[in-house]
């Protein structure tokens, strides 16, 4: 049965920049590359060199403990470079583009024939199963499991998020395949949970769940805590819908064609628009030209709450279907705590800006103020819709204690669940930072 | 302001690690209290609230503002009417001014200076978790309280209280209570009677305050209306209903005090006193105090609004804060009623509560363990 949730609890942070649907714009960029640092507690073996001629669909590197897991090349070209940090940690593998994209070609039978072990083994090859993710733990799926249904977001909530409507105007067809290819897999438990406004067509084996609220109403954990709650040992699957129009794109073309619809937002973006361009490209060639000139900025690979610092040589995240560019917030502030702040954005009270609930705002990333220990009681509560005791739950990861982390709920929760907490922290707690490594934890000592 | 950022930052080298004065980096660390911080966010979320501790703390600050100049005013009232006199508004107010402000520097002079080595021998950095005690601490004290006994209670509640269980937002019991308590059971005859409310009474007068009149079963000498304008005998800060209402509005409004708290002092205590009122014989004198005037009488309403709410010491899950200032407001009227050793019941019971709130935690969040446990599962 499809269900219709409202959940009250949440924010949504109004921030200047919203892409504007009307305009869309194609960019290329000289670069591409994949970033084993996308993936939560992945370890890469590199398979090529520099200066290797690779297809789009060549694998870059796969998984060390499951040599099956692949990623491949978004593009066709030569391998530019191979980027190491400390300790020689693998953190890109980039290709020079060629001129035209050749296509590496994979073996599809038609949509009828699609068994589940076939459509795995092809999007392992294709390097698209990555985009299929687990929870618990938020890493991506174990091919092996079964998992108890699969669950799309169909709707992104975070601030100067886009439109998914937009993402995919073109991609109906690629859509349904996709939708029809997860159900195989799911053994047809698929879930598919959308915003009632954005009154898409789904395919009928899927069940259509409807949320409304305010952010996290989109995260695919807080959906389904509400729908279906994990227990331990019970595994769920959670595809975003555009990447499972690219899955449904791939398993019709036979060849792995990335390309996607990213939003570029932000106060600091001279026109926010949506971007027309292929997973992995350079930062620099889809913002450079489009940024305003007033003062250090910081491009956000993601949304403002959860996404990764990039500069203009770094590329654009695995799972991205934005960009965002607000101001640096480097600047000391005079008695900051004690003016008034017309100009700021609180979700407590203690600023004016609740008087203004329509406004939009020019935040910075200051901290504005330090990290304290945990005085303020009942403000993560008030953004996170799930049945959870998150300050309970944080002080369990720190401490260490597997037990009380699974029954608080570790199982249940990404870090990006609890990104509003962080937001909001009074006493400036590094909420996501704790929540992945509780899951590192968790996955040290259950596996 | 350009200069004194550009001398700051000048001298900052000097106190970072390897510096000059690196063993006061403590220290330097209070220039946030001049200059929010240019720290940038590194991860997690790129945006933050721009509400930090200071912001809250000087909001309760704020809210204690009205209670504070009242009770300075007070302190005058009180001790020209003992003495006869009838000098005007601001002589009233000047002459509580000057009794009152010694003890504030006295609290914040101890308290920080405790603080400030604390966070030194710690290798912490200073911080605004004394703000709030250190006004809230000459607050709670009868005027008449000596400065060394005030700075010796700070002294115990800052390091007993706070300092050794790791500072702010660690605590266990709110500190200003804590000084209170301390001066209450060391100094006894300083802290309660009818002679130590008022400021330069002379020997053999005496004022009693509401609560001890009804301890006593004497006849009450203010109405209900004076009680809450707040022109009676008390501890500085507490006597006057309406400032400490003014202080709880702000407190709600900007959402730094529990609402959930608040109420539920005030309906544990009214509940109390209603059955108390009725329950008890005609002989005894409490059977005569009604709700209005249990609730207006001593520390009653400033202990709801300003005391009990404390965050740190709160229960924190949304049930354990009903439980807790319900069992807050109770205990501290069952004290004042039916215990023959003390008229006044309020620090007693939020201590207690205080006390016991990580226990009700514990209790709710097991509760959530179990209705966790009890979900339904997937629908096939």
């Amino acid at each position: 049965m499809s269900k219709r949730i409202t959940l009250k609890k949440g924010l949504d942070i109004k921030l200047q920049g919203e892409a504007d649907a009307r305009k869309i714009f194609r960019v290329s960029s000289d670069l591409y590359a994949v970033k084993p640092t996308d993936f939560r507690a992945l370890v890469p073996r590199l398979e090529v060199r520099v200066g290797d001629a690779v297809r789009a669909g060549d694998p870059l590197f796969s998984d060390k403990y499951r040599p099956e897991v692949k990623f491949t090349a978004p593009v066709s070209g030569v391998i530019d470079a191979i980027c190491r940090g400390e300790k020689r940690q693998l953190l890109a593998v980039t290709v020079k583009a060629d001129e035209k994209i050749t296509y590496k070609r994979f073996d599809v039978p038609p949509a009828g024939k699609l068994s589940r072990e076939k459509i795995i083994e092809l999007l392992l090859e294709s390097g698209l199963w990555p985009l299929i993710k687990q929870r618990p733990y938020d890493i991506i799926a174990d091919p092996s499991a079964r998992p108890v249904a699969i669950f799309v977001t169909a709707f992104d909530s975070s601030p100067l998020a886009p439109d998914y409507r937009v993402l995919l105007q073109n991609d109906a067809a690629a859509i349904r395949a996709g939708l029809e290819a997860l159900d195989t897999l799911a053994g047809g438990a698929l879930h598919v949970n959308a915003r009632e406004k954005d009154d898409w067509h789904f395919p009928d084996n899927a069940r259509v769940n409807y949320f409304s609220g305010p952010h996290p109403a989109g995260n695919a954990g807080v959906q389904i805590h509400h729908l279906a709650p994990l227990h331990k040992g019970e595994i769920a699957w959670v595809v975003n819908l555009p990447d499972a129009a690219l899955i449904g794109r791939f398993l019709l073309g036979g060849q792995v064609d990335p390309r996607k619809t990213i939003a570029l937002a932000g106060s600091e973006v001279t026109e926010p628009a949506y971007i027309e361009t292929i997973a992995g490209a350079r930062i620099g060639s889809i913002v450079e030209g489009r940024l305003r000139d007033r003062g250090r900025q910081r491009v956000i690979s993601g949304n403002v709450l959860t996404g990764d610092r990039v500069e203009m040589d770094s590329f654009l995240g695995f799972y991205h279907q934005m960009l965002t560019v607000i101001p640096e917030g480097d600047r000391p502030e005079f008695l900051g705590w004690a003016m008034p702040g017309f100009d700021k954005f609180s979700m407590s009270r203690t600023f004016p800006s609740f008087l203004f609930p329509g406004k939009r705002y020019r935040l910075d990333t200051n901290y504005h103020g330090e990290q304290r220990a945990f005085v303020a009681s009942g403000q993560y509560e008030k953004v996170l819709p799930m049945d959870i005791l998150p300050v309970y739950l944080l002080k369990a990861i720190l401490a260490g204690d597997i037990e009380k982390m699974e029954q608080l709920g570790i199982y249940e929760i990404a870090p990006e669940d609890l990104a509003l907490c962080e937001f909001a922290c009074t006493s400036k707690i590094p909420v996501q930072e704790i929540v992945a490594d509780g899951i590192a934890l968790m996955m040290k000592e259950l596996t | 302001m350009k200069f004194l950022r550009s001398f700051l930052d000048k001298h900052k080298p000097a106190f970072e690690k390897g510096g000059k004065y690196s063993a006061l980096h403590s220290l330097f660390a209070g220039v946030t209290f001049l200059y929010v911080p240019d720290r940038v966010t590194r991860s997690g979320c790129a945006i933050r609230d721009a509400v930090d501790l200071k912001r809250m703390m000087s909001v309760v600050v704020l809210a204690l503002v009205p209670a504070l100049l009242f009770g300075m005013y007070n302190v005058g009232y009180q001790h020209f009417l003992a003495t006869g006199g009838e000098p005007g508004f601001w002589s009233l107010f000047l002459h509580g001014f000057w009794r009152v402000l010694p003890m504030i520097v006295v609290s914040y002079v101890v308290g920080l200076g405790i603080e400030f080595t604390a966070a030194q021998l710690r290798g912490h950095e200073i911080n605004e978790g004394f703000l709030v005690s250190g006004l809230l601490i000459p607050m709670v004290m009868p005027v008449t309280a000596p400065l060394w006994m005030v700075g010796l209670s700070t002294a115990f509640a800052v390091i007993i209280g706070k300092e050794i269980f790791g500072g702010t937002g660690m605590n266990i019991w709110n500190p200003a209570l804590l000084a209170r308590a301390f001066f209450f059971f060391s100094y006894p005859s300083r802290v309660s009677g009818d002679k130590v409310w008022v400021d330069g009474l002379a020997d053999g007068v005496s004022r009693a305050t509401p609560l001890a009149e009804a301890y006593q079963g004497t006849p009450f000498t203010h109405d209900l209306g004076t009680m809450f304008w707040g022109l009676i005998p008390g501890s500085i800060g507490e006597t006057s209903a309406f400032c400490i209402l003014l202080g709880a509005v702000l407190l709600l409004v900007t959402g730094v005090a529990s609402w959930k708290i608040m109420l539920a002092v005030f309906i544990g205590g009214a509940g109390t006193a209603l059955l108390l009122q009725h329950a008890l014989p005609d002989a005894n004198p409490y059977s005569h105090v009604t709700v209005a005037r249990h609730l207006l009488a001593g520390g009653f309403a400033f202990g709801a609004v300003f005391m009990a709410t404390d965050p740190v010491t709160a229960a924190q899950t949304a049930a354990g804060k009903w439980i807790y200032g319900l069992l807050v407001g109770i205990v501290a009227i069952v004290i004042r009623v039916l215990n023959p050793g003390y008229p006044e019941g309020m620090m007693l019971a939020i201590l207690l509560m205080n006390t016991f709130a990580p226990l009700i935690d514990w209790c709710v969040v097991q509760r959530n363990v179990a209705r966790r446990l009890k979900r339904g599962k997937i629908p096939a």
